[in-house]
């Protein structure tokens, strides 16, 4: 590992590209912003959409390369990285495109607006392609600390400001536990690459009886407590209802949707690396779960602001995501039960469709700086923006799970995959939850198509070109995943498994 | 190793990441909470810093002690860079606020509710 010459392991360039390209869009948005003419953002979204594009370029030209680890470990090369990444950029580049004629109504158009964005999604992405928690720490907190500005972002708005306040204090206070949970893993283990973790646990037998894995239990726990307060599990959920509702609506999205996909992503990570303990943190994810799931769908049943049900029910799906995690994770350990993480990607891409298309659609009613977010705000959408409220009710029954939504397929994945892991029980949970769960997006939905308004209409903004393509692939998205399940999973699985595939198929063929 | 035992190094960063996270809880200004999350910080740079020095660990015979050795030491530079990156963003924010409301009490910062 430690050769006495200096000359440097080679460095695969062509795996950071990705990482590299985003970074430098967002650099690039900096500048026009300080040369640009002040009234409007126009360039600064092209040069971000383009960018974006050249990056997810990035990573298909990474796509059949083998899995490797490059940078001395620091970053992993493979498909579930590359997915995941390609789910960011999706992400940011959808945020982009609706965030401009929302940012206008609300009187913040602020060209830092989207570097900031592109530099957040480029922590995510850190994150989900390293396998080294130091590594993922700093992409975690470079996520954290463009978030925390963009929260704040009008701050002359006393909700923003507290929304933003609320993030920064948690969310380093997560932070804090999570570093100290990896010092206590590098201390038990001497690395703070999570496969030290599995190494140590192989060397259990030959080890005088009093070495501490209590050590490494207790590092576990807390990167866990980091995690869960990253993708907003119960009990560390409390954050999300309040900063949710205070961040500017196309920040909202944008934190829904792509904080939650590199958390759990990352997640995944960390306990692949640590899976050899699992009888240790399975059961304590599954009372998470559980309780996530509950109080979730159980508390947004009572809101009346529609940003604090999108927000509760954000809490209810991360439950859904950890179950998805949890039968995963508990498939490794069984002989007879394969199961990839085609179901917890897959999810990740219908959650972040439905809840991005649904923040973008909510924007609309900000107007003249002001935004009201009640549920009695959106009284009369339809007949002012039928199509964002048509691809509304394709997010509402996308969230709720009514079929051929990619909610649906994906929560139907998750209920055959905790079967197939004998908790059956878990998944029953998750049925239950997911029948309480139509009752408030129903309310969402009577808002906007039945109700109307009853004393001063509402108004609302204009639908600007960017907030109708947002919302038309988010929809579209929901239904293609739903309709191609199979294409989409094979694509999304490791080229590995492909080559077994197609070294069984041929049999069959001939046999035609 | 001579002298100070690894346990004592550990021992005063547990407390000080114990108080750390207290204080987080307890306190109600939001510059003391900061302060006492950088004390939960330096606590993990502590830690890191003690099993820095103290390297043995069962791995040893696989991975190199050298490596290990520098791991904590870097953990701990990367940190610091972060945490004063959360300063920046986080007084900024704290200013703001003070600058619309003339204080910053945290109980008092509730419009976000239900």
């Amino acid at each position: 590992m430690s050769d006495t010459n200096l000359t440097p392991a080679p460095i695969d360039w062509m795996a950071l590209l990705p990482i590299i390209g985003v970074t430098a869009t967002g650099v690039i948005a900096m500048i026009i912003e300080m040369i640009r003419p002040r009234q409007t953002n126009n360039a600064i979204v092209w040069c971000c959409l383009i960018g974006l594009g050249v990056s997810a370029y990035f990573v298909l030209a990474n796509w059949s390369r083998p899995a490797e680890e490059t940078f001395g470990g620091l970053f992993m090369n493979d498909r579930f990285g590359q997915v995941t990444q390609l789910l960011l950029i999706g992400v940011a580049f959808i945020t982009v495109l609706f965030s401009e004629g929302y940012l206008r109504e609300k009187r913040v158009p602020f060209g830092e607006y989207y570097p900031l964005v592109l530099w957040s999604t480029v922590g995510g992405m850190i994150m989900v392609a390293t396998r080294d928690l130091l590594i993922l720490f700093l992409g975690l907190e470079v996520l954290s600390i463009a978030l925390y500005v963009l929260a704040g972002l009008k701050s002359g708005e006393k909700r923003s400001q507290e929304a933003a306040l609320k993030y920064f204090l948690l969310g380093a206070f997560a932070s804090g536990f999570m570093l100290y949970g990896i010092a206590l893993i590098y201390g038990a283990t001497g690395t703070t690459h999570v496969t030290g973790i599995g190494e140590l646990y192989a060397l259990r037998e030959t080890l005088v009886d009093r070495y501490p894995f209590n050590v490494l239990y207790a590092g576990i726990g807390m990167v866990t407590v980091g995690f869960a307060f990253k993708a907003a599990l119960v009990p560390f959920h409390m954050w999300t209802p309040d900063v949710y509702h205070g961040a500017p609506t196309s920040v909202t999205g944008f934190m829904a949707a792509g904080s939650k996909i590199a958390a759990f992503a990352a997640l995944i990570r960390f306990l692949d690396g640590a899976m050899d303990l699992s009888s240790v943190w399975l059961p304590v994810l599954t009372v998470l779960a559980v309780l996530t799931m509950f109080l979730g769908n159980l508390v947004a049943l009572v809101q009346r602001d529609a940003k604090r049900i999108l927000a509760y029910s954000s809490i209810a799906h991360a439950g859904y995501l950890l179950v998805a995690v949890i039968a995963y994770s508990k498939a490794q350990g069984m002989f007879d039960v394969e199961i990839g993480y085609g179901t917890v990607i897959y999810y990740l891409l219908a959650y972040g469709a439905m809840t991005l298309g649904s923040f973008a659609v909510l924007s609309l009613t900000a107007r003249g700086g002001r935004e009201g977010t009640l549920l009695e705000d959106f009284h009369g959408l339809w007949r002012r923006a039928p199509f964002p409220a048509a691809m509304m009710l394709i997010f509402m029954a996308s969230l709720a799970g009514v079929p051929l939504t990619g909610g649906f397929v994906g929560k139907l994945l998750i209920f055959k995959d905790a079967i197939a892991v004998d908790m059956l029980w878990l998944a029953l949970v998750l049925a239950v939850n997911s029948v309480i769960s139509v009752f408030y997006y129903l309310r969402i939905v009577l808002a906007i198509v039945v109700r109307e308004p009853d004393l001063h209409p509402t108004r609302f903004a204009a639908v600007n070109p960017g907030l109708f393509a947002a919302c038309g692939i988010c929809g579209f998205l929901l239904i293609w995943i739903a309709v191609a399940v199979d294409p989409f999973m094979k694509w999304i699985s490791p080229p590995e498994q492909h080559a077994i595939e197609l070294r069984e198929s041929p049999p069959e063929s001939s046999v035609e | 190793m001579e002298g100070i035992p690894l346990a004592a190094y550990l021992s005063l960063g547990a407390v000080m990441f114990a108080i750390g996270a207290l204080g987080v809880v307890i306190r109600r200004n939001p510059i003391v909470i900061f302060m006492c999350i950088e004390l939960m910080l330096n606590a993990a740079n502590l830690t890191f810093l003690a099993f820095a020095r103290y390297h043995e660990t069962p791995l040893s015979r696989i991975i190199d002690p050298n490596d290990t050795y520098m791991t904590g030491q870097m953990a701990v530079i990367f940190v610091m860079a972060v945490a004063a990156a959360e300063v920046a963003i986080g007084l900024g924010i704290i200013m703001a606020i003070f600058r619309s409301r003339e204080e910053i009490d945290v109980d008092k910062l509730n419009l976000l509710r239900g």
